[in-house]
């Protein structure tokens, strides 16, 4: 088809019709509605589904409806609604139904700000709602590999029964850059008949299938908490991804960092090459499951002398990365709040520094 | 030798948890008859609440979905979207659709979303034990209101068939009751009206059924049945507050 110049946001509503998803339940909130006023005019062309929800909460309740009787749904949000919808999520990650969704992050917490943040690692990675459950969480560092990923969630969302989170921020959904969309749509076989409640009679079944996350029986409960987690390992051992930048090189410092933060990194990393300074880069793409092995084994060069987790927040990744690491070298943190992008001078300041 | 009355199929055979003097295995039992009689088992999927009713989905025989508490019309509205062509319910008491769900049935029904809602009222929070709901009546003592509802400082018990009546968008809404007999014959036939405008595609529907919790109200069946009919009858008025046409 070609390159497009899209915004991030609309690329994302138009990644998910391409992949196959035809209804979407939205609330507007800065800095994403543009997801929202897209797919309201190119979801009825296409014949798909668009409904404004009147409240993140609802919203998170529609998605769970849709998802839990078969169908494949999408919704997009920022961080306070992403809290008000962390019930919601709960509830789908327990009943083990796919649904996608998209955090483009602002500042917080509370009301915070509406240019771009990184803050909401924790709540995307460690829970955000209550129970024992984990979301796949991918994040892109630009349009094109947001598109890619929104595409590569819905048949993740499936193959794990499980939500997928693409956690972009501000600045990704508000650029603009060319976009191609792939033509191949990744497939996993679909199962949703052994358990969606898609009516007996579409499955030609007389057995009911019930969508449900309450197991009064504490030996139910645990057994569906250990089949829960059993997933999650899974995801571990088969969903890492991440990218390496110049680390063919015998770099001296090493930075992880992801999404819009990473690029700027990049340039900080090209600038210092050109004044015979090495750094490295792991740049997470799934933050869960997070790189471990990869950054541990990064971390261990010879050449390397420490380790630093650059993210606009107040340092959650760090954590990921401290364990990672498992003390083998020194691991230190940059970040900023307040929606500022650190630029690439700063950031070569803070390595030249440590 | 015929037989002339079953089990409706729609019903599992499992029996329920409910306490003597509870209306839910009457409501359970019309729903399901309705639905035998609509003949739409096979397409069918109910959504349960957060209350007594939230094992429901163990004494029906087709598809069903658990919400969190208040959030089933926000459910109902992602399946009919999805699949406008399942017969979809949701099965509420009062503090799931009329306190923490408030929000949630209002906008359904504004929205006109084509799903029925069978609305269980019995004026109290009967699975956490007893305490005060929105439909509470003033005076009436609960759990978390020892004294008696004190409606200075609470508001008056809010009547739901005359609220969501207020909505422009077109419904039907119907309160009825199953305490007696006498009811439970007028109170099938707004179920059954409620599912057939469902099936004909035509409108949101919600059927409140004025209820009994012996339990919880600290009495027996028989003084339960009583006090309904003489207290809650006559705030909770009985009718068809609104058809579609």
């Amino acid at each position: 088809m070609g390159k497009v110049l899209m915004k991030g946001n609309e690329a994302i509503g138009e990644a998910a019709i391409r992949a196959g998803c035809l209804n979407y339940f939205a609330y507007p909130i800065t800095p994403q509605s543009e997801v929202a006023e897209y797919l309201s005019h190119r979801l009825p062309e296409v014949g798909g589904v668009f409904l404004q929800g009147e409240s993140e909460v609802a919203v998170s309740y529609m998605i769970f409806g849709a998802a839990g009787c078969g169908a494949r749904v999408l919704t997009t949000s920022s961080s306070p609604g992403i809290s008000l919808m962390s019930e919601g999520i709960s509830y789908i990650a327990g009943a083990q139904c796919p649904a996608v969704f998209v955090n483009i992050m602002r500042g917080g917490p509370g009301l915070g700000g509406i240019l771009p943040s990184q803050a909401d690692y924790f709540q995307a990675t460690k829970g955000g709602g209550h129970g024992d459950y984990r979301l796949l969480v991918m994040a892109p560092a630009g349009v094109q590999e947001a598109v890619e990923m929104v595409m590569m969630a819905f048949p993740l969302a499936e193959k794990y029964r499980n939500p997928v989170m693409i956690l972009g921020d501000g600045l990704i959904g508000q650029m603009m850059e060319p976009v191609e969309f792939p033509d191949h749509l990744r497939s996993e076989p679909s199962n949703k008949d052994e358990w969606a409640t898609n009516g007996m009679d579409t499955r030609k079944s007389d057995k009911p299938n019930i969508v449900k996350t309450l197991f009064l029986e504490p030996n139910e409960l645990n057994e569906h908490n250990l089949l829960l987690h059993s997933k999650y390992e899974r995801m571990k051992k088969e969903e890492v991804r991440y990218e390496p930048y110049n680390m063919d090189s015998d770099y001296e410092v090493l930075i992880v960092s992801y999404g819009t933060m990473s690029r700027v990194c990049r340039t900080a990393i090209d600038n210092l090459k050109e004044e015979g300074f090495e750094v490295g880069m792991i740049r997470p793409q799934t933050l869960f499951p997070f790189p471990e092995k990869a950054i541990k084994e990064a971390a261990s060069k010879d050449s390397c002398k420490a380790v630093i987790s650059i993210e606009m927040s107040m340092g959650q990744m760090v954590e990921d990365v401290e364990r990672s690491v498992l003390g083998k070298r020194p691991v230190k943190w940059y970040g900023k709040c307040g929606g500022e992008v650190p630029s690439p001078e700063e950031i070569m300041d803070v390595v030249k520094s440590l | 030798m015929a037989k002339t009355f079953k089990r409706p199929e729609a019903l599992s055979e499992r029996p329920t948890h409910y306490c003597p003097g509870c209306t839910h295995g009457v409501i359970h039992r019309l729903v399901a008859e309705v639905i035998d009689e609509l003949g739409v088992r096979g397409r069918t999927v109910g959504i349960a609440p957060v209350g007594c009713a939230v094992l429901a989905y163990n004494y029906f025989t087709f598809d069903f979905q658990e919400a969190a508490h208040g959030r089933a019309p926000a459910m109902a509205t992602g399946i009919k979207r999805v699949r406008p062509d399942l017969i979809v319910f949701t099965y509420q008491g009062d503090g799931d659709l009329a306190s923490i769900g408030m929000g949630e049935i209002i906008h359904a029904a504004n929205r006109g979303e084509k799903f029925t809602t069978i609305f269980v009222n019995n004026a109290v929070y009967g699975m956490t034990g007893g305490q005060m709901a929105p439909t509470t009546m003033p005076g009436q003592r609960t759990t978390t209101s020892a004294s008696g509802r004190d409606v200075d400082d609470v508001g008056m018990p809010i009547k739901m068939a005359e609220l969501l009546s207020a909505l422009e968008t077109p419904g039907y809404i119907a309160r009825q009751t199953v305490i007696k007999p006498k009811y439970i014959v007028r109170a099938k036939k707004a179920i059954k009206k409620a599912f057939t405008y469902q099936l004909e595609g035509r409108c949101f529907s919600l059927v409140e059924l004025v209820s009994t919790c012996p339990t919880n109200w600290g009495l027996t069946p028989e003084e339960a049945v009583k006090w309904a009919e003489d207290t809650l009858l006559s705030y909770y008025i009985l009718g068809e507050y609104k058809t579609p046409e």
